[in-house]
């Protein structure tokens, strides 16, 4: 499918989304006011019928739908019951602080995974060990890990920040490294592992004898001729992986108190801020979408026969 | 090596002995809002304690004091006075002078035309503004000179000193905003477009900065005409995970955590017991009320004597002694002990199995063999048992509860929902169909109409309004309510609430559990913090707060 066509299918998609989403996020039960009462107990049923209406809560869903895609058509995402904020404006800096997450633990993740993958690969009686540690990590639920590192780390030595984000004046990667441990290491187990089948796959090709045959060194064969063939299936593994990441940021994000996607979008669902709630998933969804995208183009570029 | 150490030493010494005048709070939740009269939450209300100042509040006795205004209006000195509303009702004129000399953070002075846009806003239905109870009771504002307004209320109450959330809004900023469009006012407010506006704030301390979601910094207010606070800068962290709180305050990264909004009870006695000398901690009953709401119209809960046996069989002081280390108040009533109207003769339920079995008997409730009470038609004694599922402390307290009365024949059938579900859905419209566990937040001398009155049971024609869930209809209670908000009495009020405290306690519509404490801990280093216990945050008196 031709690249356009693909864009327009996730815009296609994106809108259909939208619809769920919002319906979804509708039917939940309670509304804001509800929690509004829960908070407040001078609320009287007067108050919570002014503001409902205020809020125009007491409108059918589906005109609470049209209403909010035709203002997202003029441009106008809505407004953040929660953070009391234009929607948009809270969305990027947190996308970005997400994204800068994601990013460093799926490079942690498929640099540890694809090079412990790969030594398993090359080194046979090495298997079992990594084997053992990717089954560790896969097996270590992400908000444990990330408690124990908060106590080594930040409680016990003092040497990181148990959580939170950069004051001014503070270097963002101390406030990174935990998070992205945790969430790395997790994601590492399932590369070192597809990583390792699939190079023990490209190790046992004819074209690799024929490699050996040529003289090549065995870092040759293992690094310019398996490893770039057992990239393609690992590229699938990473656009598969984004969403799952997403809803990993989710618990690292609120354990480590991070502003970020993830903490965003549990914040606004248990806040009943639909506005927030809805457009973060929305973003969530392209960005998987993208991501996905991106992963099948790579492979296009690595794989001469899906061109 | 020995100059390396006598270096560090000395680093060490040099940042022991620069002062300290920075203070950072972890607190659980992050203010929606910063603007003083749109949504309320605790939150909010302790970061806007630092910042600005309402006419009155409640001192950590409870008392009713003036922070804006010069004196408290009363029938005594002449700032209150009856009167007749021009529909013919008893009505009351309350007079408000501001203290001499109040600023905002750009040095304008706060005068009675603040007054006068709050009250202005406050009236619009359209503004969202959230309670507005005291905006429709006050019909009339008159502006007697630049510090003294007097309000007309169409409504004689007892509480009419107290001003709830009226205060000064900073008309030079916020007027025209609002007057540009009253409905669009809540998203266009500086509060949120530009806190950081020294012009909006009339605390110790004004917002320098705010990080969505994550914190607020706050800096000395230079418009500030009280006692200078002790630190130059408060720093406050929303950190949601208890257990990361715990952590950030360990590491260093925070220096306290906020009882309003921090630690669970029987987490801070962990801490505490882990690291005793590091901290202070204190314990302060508060006006959470955990209870046990019943369904009257369910005919087994309809019979008194299989409520009080119900309560008869608990044993509360054990459940909080084992599960919340002590560090809760045994509830005997709906009002807390600490309230000035809280009756200490009330009828208390102690621990009596035996006598539970009794009221049982009697109530025709005998034992099957399987351990569970049947009745003459052969119906079990079994109970849904509800709370919202997820809160891990409930949830082990319903299982001592189920056990406990498993002990005296009586099935509890646990059947939790998600907190969203539970009160939106289930009590709202009363579709509990036997007990529900859960808290109320009250304030000092509230009369609790919503929850007891019959007017208040939730019911499709009103609208599902009210929160009278358990159902309770009684015509003596009706009128102690209606009576005891208008009169203006306090020796007279007495008698009202103790009657309305015995009914409670005969009748027992709900079964008191414990008022829920808020642990505070503070730095060593730390003083003056006088937590209050109620919804007046500590912070309000954040300039009495100092380095040790």
């Amino acid at each position: 499918m031709r690249l356009s066509a693909r864009l327009v299918q996730i815009l296609v998609t994106a809108a259909a989304l939208s619809f769920v989403f919002y319906m979804l996020l509708g039917l939940m039960p309670g509304d804001p006011i509800d929690l509004a009462i829960m908070a407040d107990p001078r609320l009287t049923a007067e108050d919570a019928a002014r503001l409902r209406a205020l809020h125009g809560l007491d409108q059918p869903l589906l005109g609470r739908y049209l209403a909010w895609a035709a203002a997202v058509l003029r441009g106008d995402f809505g407004f953040s019951r929660l953070f009391a904020q234009p929607v948009a404006a809270l969305l990027w800096p947190a996308l970005l602080s997400t994204l800068v997450l994601l990013g460093w633990a799926v490079g942690l993740a498929a640099c540890l995974g694809v090079g412990l993958g790969v030594l398993a690969a090359l080194r046979p009686r090495l298997s079992p060990a990594v084997q053992g540690l990717a089954l560790l990590a896969q097996a270590m639920p992400g908000f444990w890990l990330g408690i124990m590192l908060i106590i080594l780390f930040a409680v016990w030595l003092g040497w990181l920040p148990a959580g939170g984000a950069a004051e001014e004046g503070q270097g963002d990667w101390r406030f990174l490294l935990l998070p992205v441990a945790t969430l790395g290491f997790g994601q590492m187990a399932a590369y070192a592992r597809h990583a390792a089948a699939a190079m023990q796959g490209a190790l046992g090709e004819p074209w690799i004898r024929s490699a050996r045959a040529r003289g090549a060194s065995e870092m040759q064969v293992a690094f310019g001729h398996a490893l770039p063939n057992a990239a393609v299936p690992l590229l699938v593994l990473l656009g598969l992986d984004a969403g799952a990441l997403v809803s990993g940021a989710v618990i690292t994000e609120t354990l480590f108190a991070r502003p970020g996607m993830g903490k965003l979008i549990f914040d606004a669902i248990m806040g009943n801020d639909y506005n927030l709630a809805l457009l973060a998933l929305l973003v969530v969804a392209v960005v998987t979408m993208l991501g996905s995208l991106a992963a099948d183009l790579a492979q296009r570029g690595l794989d001469p026969r899906l061109r | 090596m020995r100059a390396l150490v006598a270096a560090l030493l000395a680093l060490g010494f040099a940042a022991a002995a620069q002062p300290r005048d920075v203070l950072t709070i972890g607190i659980t939740q992050y203010p929606s809002t910063l603007h003083p009269n749109i949504e309320n939450m605790a939150a909010k209300s302790y970061v806007l304690g630092f910042t600005r100042r309402p006419m009155n509040a409640r001192d950590a006795d409870w008392a009713l004091v003036c922070l804006l205004c010069e004196t408290l209006p009363s029938l005594e000195n002449g700032q209150a006075a009856r009167e007749t509303t021009p529909d013919g009702r008893p009505g009351i004129r309350v007079t408000l002078r501001l203290r001499e000399g109040l600023r905002w953070g750009d040095n304008t002075p706060i005068t009675a035309d603040d007054l006068r846009f709050a009250w202005e806003a406050g009236r619009d239905p359209a503004t969202g503004f959230g309670p507005a109870e005291f905006y429709r009771s006050a019909y009339e504002l008159i502006v007697v000179d630049p510090r003294t307004v007097t309000l007309r209320f169409d409504r004689l109450t007892f509480d009419f000193a107290a001003m709830g959330d009226f205060q000064p809004l900073p008309a030079h900023i916020e007027r025209p905003i609002w007057q540009a469009d009253p409905r669009a006012y809540r998203t266009r407010t500086q509060y949120d477009t530009n806190p950081a506006n020294p012009g909006l704030w009339s605390g110790p301390y004004r917002v320098a900065s705010v990080q969505p979601g994550s914190g607020v910094n706050l800096e000395r207010n230079p418009g500030w005409n009280g006692a200078t606070p002790a630190f130059r800068s408060i720093r406050i962290r929303t950190v949601e995970n208890t257990t990361a709180l715990e952590a950030q305050l360990l590491s260093g990264q925070l220096d306290m955590i906020a009882g309003e909004l921090g630690l669970p009870v029987e987490q801070a006695a962990a801490l505490q017991r882990r690291a005793p000398s590091r901290f202070r901690f204190e314990f302060r009953p508060g006006l959470i009320y955990e209870h046990i709401d019943t369904n009257l119209d369910n005919p087994i809960l309809a019979d008194r004597r299989l409520r009080q046996a119900l309560l008869l069989a608990l044993d509360r002081p054990r459940i909080v002694a084992q599960l919340f280390e002590g560090r809760q108040t045994v509830a005997h009533g709906l009002v807390n002990p600490l309230d000035a109207m809280a009756d200490p003769d009330i009828r208390q339920y102690p621990y009596d199995p035996a006598r539970a079995v009794a009221l049982l008997e009697e109530a025709g409730w005998r034992l099957a063999p399987d351990g569970i009470r049947r009745n003459a038609a052969g119906e079990r004694l079994s109970l849904e048992l509800m709370t919202t599922a997820g809160n891990r402390s409930r949830e082990q307290v319903q299982q001592v509860l189920a056990a406990m009365w498993r002990a005296v024949g009586v099935e509890a059938r646990i059947r939790n929902e998600p907190p969203r579900v539970f009160f939106a859905e289930t009590l709202s419209r009363r579709r509990h169909q036997a007990l529900a566990m859960f808290a109320w937040i009250s304030s000092p001398e509230n009369v609790p109409r919503a929850s007891l009155h019959s007017d208040e049971i939730p019911r499709a024609e009103r609208n599902f309004s009210g929160q009278n869930y358990p159902g309770f209809r009684h015509a003596e209670m009706n009128a102690l309510l209606e009576a005891l908000p208008i009169e203006l009495d306090p020796a007279a009020r007495r008698p009202l609430w103790n009657r309305l405290q015995a009914i409670y306690a005969e009748e027992l519509p709900s079964l008191p559990l414990w008022f829920r404490q808020d642990a505070h801990i503070w730095p060593a280093w730390l003083e003056g913090v006088r937590p209050t216990g109620h919804l007046s945050p500590s912070s309000l008196w954040v300039e009495q707060w100092r380095v040790r």
